[in-house]
C-alpha cells in the first residue's frame, strides 16, 4: 500500500512511531500529483518546495523529540478561498488570478501552528458558486472515479484530491452543500460543521450567515481530527462561538437507541434510483444494529431550496462588490472614468455564474422587491430553523441522501442553472439551520459512481454526526477508489 | 409668500474619538502618513471581518441618552451598499431598522426662547477613505485608507428646524455637548464634524413639502448660507408657480450656490440589509444606567438656567456654558451663594476671561478656587480692599495658592479707612492744594475730583475713595 493510500490517522500514528517520515509522506503526494493532476486538475497551486521544506522542518521537530500535533506532518490541501499568506488565493476567478492575501486564515494559522503540511491550494467553481466545479476560471476538476463526470462542487478540488490520495485531508467551505456533495460525488466524507464553530476570518466570503469551513477527510475518524483542528471561537470572528469544544473522537459509543428521522416526503426528488436503493441499505443496517428509525416530515423545506438562493445571492451580490479593481486583483484596461473601471472590470473579471448570482443577488434587494423576496427568504429560513429545532427534541439524527444522483457528466447542466441549483436540494437545509451535516459514503451505484448519505444533527452536536456516521462507515463496504487507473 | 413655512431637517455626522476605529484595531488618529493606519479589516481585503469596538457604542449611547434618545435593547448593523473608489468593500457597514439610540429631543435657547428639536435617530457607521486628486497636473487620484473605519454616529433631527440660525444654533448645540461627553474632537477643519440640511416649503398647517438634501456643507457658516440660498430658491420657484423637485444638490461654498448631484429618479438604492458578519447586539439596562451615570449637566440646558434662573446675559452665558471647565467653575461658586450669580459672572468674563487669553491658558491651569473668589468678594464688600486693589489680588489668586488675607497683606492692598489717618491726609493735600480749595469754593466742584485723586496719590491708592471723599467735603464746608 502507497503512503498517499492510507487515511490521516494511520499515517499519523506511523510518522509518531517514526516508521515514516513526513518527508517520505509529503513526497508520496507530491508524484501522485505529479502524476494525475494534469487529468484530474483537482489543483490551482501546488507548492512543492514549501511542503518539502515544511515536512523537514516536522522531521526535525519530531527527532528532537518536541511533541507533536495528530496533524503534524500530514500533507493537507486548502480550497482556493482560503487565505494563505504566500501563495495565492484566487477562488476560482479570473478576478483574483494573482492575488495574494497577506494574512492567513484562522484555519490555516491552526494548521500552521499544529505543524501540517500545506501542500498547495485547491480547486473550486468561481467564488465557491457552483455544483460542478465546472464554473472555475481555471478549468472543470474531474472525477477520480470517472473523468467524465464532474468531481461536484463547488470544492471539487478537495473531494477529488483526498479521493485519489493528492493530499491527506483538505479543507473546503460549504455554504449550501459544497462540501458534501462533491465528497459525495468522490466517495469521501465531507462535513459541514455547525454554523460558528469554526472561523470564517480568512474565508472569502460568498454568503456570510451561511459560509463554514469544513475538512474533506477519506474518512470518519479523520474527519473528527480534522475538525478538532480546526473548531473553536475566534476573536476575528463575531460570527463564531466561543465555547468548550470536546476533542473530537469516533467509536466510543454505539447505535443503540440513537433515533433517526428520515424525511420522507423529500424523496420524491431522488432522480436515480440506484441512490434510494443505496440509502435505504444503509438506514436497513443502522436500524439492525441498534438504531430506531421513524419518518418525520420537515415542514416548509419545500421553501429551503428557494430561500438558498434569495439569501445567499443577495449576500454574495454585497460580497463580491469590493472586486472592483481599484485596489487589487483584476483591473480593466482602457479605461476613461471610474464608472468605466467598475463596469468594465466586472464585466471581464466574473464568470456567468457570478454574473448571474450577483444580479439575482442585487434584484431581491432593491426597492420594492426587498420585501417580496429577501425578507420573505429570511423569514422562511427562521421558521425552518425553528421547525428543525423542534425535530431534533424527538430525533438524533435527520438522514438523507446527500444528493438526488450520482456524479454528472462534465457539461450536462451547465447551460440549465436551475437544474444545477436543485443538485442541492438536501443539503441547503443545514446552512439554512446552522446545523452540521455530514456526508458519508455508503456504496456505489450500479453505475460504478459512488453514492453518499447525509446525516445531519442539533447545532454543535457534531459528536452525534461522528458517532452514527463512524458506524455507518463500518457496516457499508465503503466504495472501491477507482483512481488507480484514471 | 410669507405663508410659506420653511422646514428644516439636518443629518449630523461626527466622528467619535476613539483609539481605535470601529471595526478594527488601527489607530484612529488625523494626519498620520497617508495608508499608514490600515489592515486587512479597514481595508475590506477579501477573508477579513469587521470586530465591532465596544467604545463606539458607549459613545453613541453616550450621546443618545444626552439626546433624550430611548436606546434600543436590541441593534443591528447593516450594509448599505454602493460602489465609490474611497469605500473599500463597496459597501459601508451602518444601521437601518435597528438604530442604537431612537425618539429624542435636543432643547436650545435661540432668539430668546427655547428651541425644542426632535430627534429621529443617532446610529453607528463606519467612515469612507479620502481621495487625494493629483494637484500637479498629472493625471491621477489617489486614495489614503487611513479614515476608513473611522467610527461615526449620524444624528438625524426631525424637520423641526424653521430659519438658518436656529439650524446653526443647533449645530452649535450638538457640538457643544459632543466636547462635553469628550467623544468627538470637534475639529471642523479636520471634518470631524460634517452635516447634509433638508429644506422644504409647505403652507401653514398644511402637509410637509418636496424636500431637497444639500451635501457637502463642510462649516456652520456654510450651513447657515446654503440653507439661505435653498429658502430663497425654493421661494422662488413657487413664487413662479413652479413645483419643487425632489433633488439631492452639492453645496459649493466657493461659488456660494448649490448644485444638482442627483433627481429622485436616478437617486441611489443602497440595497440596505442585516450585516451578516455582525450579529445583532443588546445593551443591557445596566451599561445604560452606567453610562448614564457619566454625563455632566449638559451645556444647552446651563445656558437656559443661566439665563432664565441666574438672570446671566445670553452672551455670557453661552460664552461660561461652552467651556466646561469655567462654568463647572461657575456653577460651583452659584452654589457657593456667598455672592450674587452675576458678581461671579463678571468676574469670570472680566478679570479671569482676559488672563487666560493673555497667557493662553485654560482655566484649570489655574489656581484659582471658589474659596478664593469668594473671600475677594467678601473683601470688597467689607470695604476691605478697592476694586482696583481687588484686581491685584485676583491675579495673584490665579497663580498663587494663598488665602486672600496673605495676599492683602503682602502686597499692603488693605483700605485706609482709620478716620484719623484719612483726616492727616486731607489735611496735608488741602493745605498744599490752596488753588483748588480756591477753585472749589468759588463753585469749580470739579476740583473735589482732582483732591480726591491727590488724596489717593499721598495714600499710595490705599484710602478708602469714598470715605476720603467725605472727610474732604466736611473740610471744604467749614
Amino acid at each position: 500500500m502507497q503512503l498517499y493510500e492510507m487515511t490521516l490517522h494511520q499515517l499519523s500514528e506511523m510518522l509518531a512511531d517514526k516508521l515514516i517520515s513526513s518527508k517520505e509522506l509529503t513526497q508520496s503526494v507530491l508524484e501522485r500529483i505529479q502524476s494525475l493532476d494534469s487529468k484530474l486538475n483537482a489543483f490551482i497551486t501546488v507548492d512543492s518546495n514549501g511542503a518539502l521544506k515544511q515536512a523537514e522542518s516536522v522531521d526535525n521537530k519530531r527527532l528532537k523529540g518536541d511533541s507533536l500535533c495528530v496533524i503534524a506532518g500530514i500533507p493537507i490541501g486548502l480550497k482556493d478561498n482560503i487565505c494563505l499568506k504566500n501563495m495565492r488565493t484566487t477562488c476560482g476567478s479570473k478576478m483574483l488570478e494573482n492575488y495574494i492575501s497577506p494574512y492567513n486564515a484562522t484555519v490555516a494559522q491552526k494548521l500552521l501552528a499544529a505543524d501540517a503540511v500545506i501542500v498547495g491550494k485547491l480547486n473550486m467553481d468561481e467564488f465557491a458558486m457552483g455544483s460542478s466545479t465546472e464554473n472555475s476560471y481555471f478549468g472543470v476538476t474531474r472525477n477520480p472515479y470517472d473523468i467524465t463526470k464532474v468531481a461536484g462542487g463547488s470544492s471539487g478540488g478537495c473531494a477529488a484530491a483526498v479521493s485519489c490520495g493528492e493530499v491527506i485531508a483538505a479543507l473546503g467551505s460549504d455554504t449550501g452543500g459544497s462540501v458534501r456533495q462533491p465528497a459525495s460525488f468522490c466517495g469521501v466524507v465531507g462535513l459541514k460543521p455547525t454554523y460558528g464553530s469554526v472561523s470564517r476570518y480568512g474565508l472569502v466570503a460568498f454568503a456570510s450567515s451561511l459560509d463554514q469551513i469544513g475538512p474533506v477527510c477519506k474518512c470518519v475518524k479523520d474527519t473528527a481530527i480534522m475538525y478538532s483542528a480546526i473548531v473553536g471561537g475566534d476573536k476575528l470572528d463575531m460570527t463564531s462561538q466561543n465555547k468548550e469544544y470536546p476533542n473530537f473522537e469516533v467509536g466510543q459509543k454505539d447505535l443503540k437507541g440513537l433515533r433517526i428521522g428520515l424525511p420522507v416526503d423529500m424523496y420524491e426528488n431522488i432522480t436515480e434510483p440506484d441512490v434510494l436503493e443505496r440509502f435505504e441499505n444503509a438506514i436497513r443496517l443502522l436500524e439492525k444494529n441498534g438504531a430506531r428509525i421513524r419518518r418525520i416530515s420537515i415542514a416548509e423545506t419545500g421553501y429551503a431550496l428557494p430561500a438558498y438562493y434569495v439569501i445567499s445571492s443577495a449576500e454574495a451580490s454585497s460580497n463580491l462588490a469590493r472586486f472592483d479593481g481599484v485596489r487589487y486583483g483584476f483591473r480593466a484596461q482602457n479605461i476613461q472614468s471610474i464608472d468605466e473601471l467598475f463596469v468594465k472590470t466586472r464585466s471581464q473579471g466574473f464568470g456567468d455564474e457570478c454574473k448571474r448570482r450577483i444580479m439575482l443577488g442585487t434584484s431581491v434587494l432593491s426597492e420594492g422587491y426587498y420585501d417580496e423576496y429577501y425578507s420573505k427568504a429570511v423569514k422562511a429560513a427562521k421558521m425552518m430553523t425553528h421547525n428543525v429545532k423542534q425535530l431534533f427534541e424527538s430525533v438524533d439524527i435527520i438522514a438523507t441522501p446527500t444528493c438526488a444522483e450520482t456524479a454528472f457528466d462534465i457539461g450536462k447542466k451547465v447551460d440549465d442553472p436551475v437544474k444545477m441549483y436543485n443538485s442541492d436540494i438536501f443539503t441547503v437545509l443545514a446552512n439554512l439551520t446552522g446545523v452540521p451535516a455530514i456526508s458519508v459514503p455508503c456504496g456505489c451505484a450500479g453505475n460504478g459512481l459512488p453514492v453518499g448519505i447525509q446525516l445531519m444533527a442539533d447545532s454543535f452536536c457534531e459528536q452525534t454526526l461522528f458517532d452514527a456516521a463512524y458506524w455507518l462507515e463500518s457496516l457499508v463496504n465503503a466504495p472501491e477508489r477507482g483512481c488507480e487507473d484514471v | 409668500m410669507s405663508d410659506y413655512e420653511t422646514v428644516i431637517g439636518l443629518e449630523t455626522h461626527a466622528e467619535l474619538n476613539t483609539k481605535t476605529k470601529i471595526f478594527c484595531g488601527c489607530k484612529n488618529e488625523f494626519g498620520s502618513e497617508a495608508n499608514s493606519n490600515v489592515c486587512p479589516v479597514c481595508l475590506g481585503l477579501p477573508g477579513a471581518l469587521p470586530v465591532l469596538n465596544e467604545k463606539v457604542v458607549e459613545y453613541a449611547v453616550k450621546m443618545g441618552l444626552a439626546l433624550n434618545c430611548t436606546i434600543n435593547s436590541v441593534s443591528a448593523l447593516a450594509r448599505k451598499n454602493y460602489f465609490y473608489p474611497d469605500l473599500p468593500k463597496a459597501y459601508q457597514i451602518s444601521q437601518s431598522y435597528l438604530p442604537l439610540c431612537v425618539n429624542g429631543y435636543v432643547e436650545f435657547l435661540y432668539n430668546g426662547s427655547i428651541s425644542r428639536v426632535r430627534i429621529n435617530r443617532i446610529h453607528i457607521e463606519e467612515d469612507a477613505g479620502k481621495l487625494v486628486h493629483s494637484e500637479n497636473g498629472e493625471d491621477k487620484t489617489y486614495i489614503d485608507f487611513n479614515r476608513c473605519g473611522v467610527p461615526l454616529i449620524e444624528i438625524v433631527s426631525e424637520p423641526d428646524i424653521h430659519s438658518s440660525g436656529e439650524a446653526v444654533a443647533y449645530l452649535k448645540t450638538l457640538k457643544s455637548i459632543l466636547r462635553y461627553l469628550d467623544i468627538c474632537d470637534c475639529k471642523m477643519q479636520e471634518g470631524s464634524i460634517r452635516c447634509d440640511v433638508n429644506v422644504s416649503h409647505n403652507r401653514k398647517g398644511g402637509p410637509l413639502g418636496t424636500r431637497c438634501e444639500m451635501k457637502n456643507v463642510n462649516s456652520f457658516s456654510a450651513v447657515g448660507r446654503a440653507i439661505e440660498f435653498e429658502i430663497k430658491r425654493q421661494k422662488q420657484l413657487l413664487a413662479d408657480g413652479s413645483s419643487i423637485v425632489q433633488q439631492t444638490r452639492r453645496w459649493d461654498d466657493i461659488m456660494g450656490r448649490s448644485f444638482v448631484m442627483r433627481t429622485k429618479e436616478n437617486a441611489d438604492d443602497y440595497r440596505y440589509f442585516q450585516e451578516p458578519d455582525i450579529p445583532p447586539f443588546e445593551v443591557s439596562k445596566q451599561k445604560i444606567e452606567e453610562l448614564s451615570a457619566l454625563i455632566p449637566q449638559l451645556p444647552n440646558i446651563k445656558i437656559i438656567r443661566y439665563v432664565t434662573e441666574l438672570g446671566i446675559s445670553v452672551k455670557d452665558a453661552e460664552f461660561i456654558a461652552d467651556n466646561i471647565e469655567l462654568s463647572a467653575f461657575f456653577d460651583e461658586c452659584v452654589v457657593s451663594a456667598r455672592h450674587r450669580p452675576k458678581s461671579y459672572c463678571d468676574w469670570i468674563m472680566g478679570e479671569l476671561v482676559k488672563y487666560l487669553n493673555s497667557h493662553s491658558i485654560s482655566f484649570g491651569q489655574t489656581r484659582l478656587t471658589v474659596g478664593g473668589l469668594n473671600d475677594m468678594l467678601d473683601a470688597i464688600a467689607n470695604g476691605i480692599i478697592s476694586n482696583s486693589a481687588a484686581k491685584k489680588v485676583f491675579e495673584v489668586l490665579l497663580e498663587d495658592q494663598k488665602s486672600v488675607d496673605e495676599i492683602i497683606n503682602e502686597l499692603g492692598l488693605a483700605q485706609l479707612n482709620d478716620i484719623s489717618q484719612l483726616e492727616v491726609i486731607a489735611e496735608q493735600v488741602l493745605s498744599s492744594n490752596e488753588k483748588s480749595v480756591q477753585d472749589y469754593k468759588s463753585g469749580k466742584t470739579n476740583a473735589l475730583g482732582y483732591l480726591v485723586g491727590q488724596c489717593m496719590k499721598v495714600s499710595n491708592g490705599k484710602a478708602d475713595p469714598v470715605r476720603m471723599k467725605e472727610i474732604l467735603l466736611s473740610y471744604l464746608m467749614l
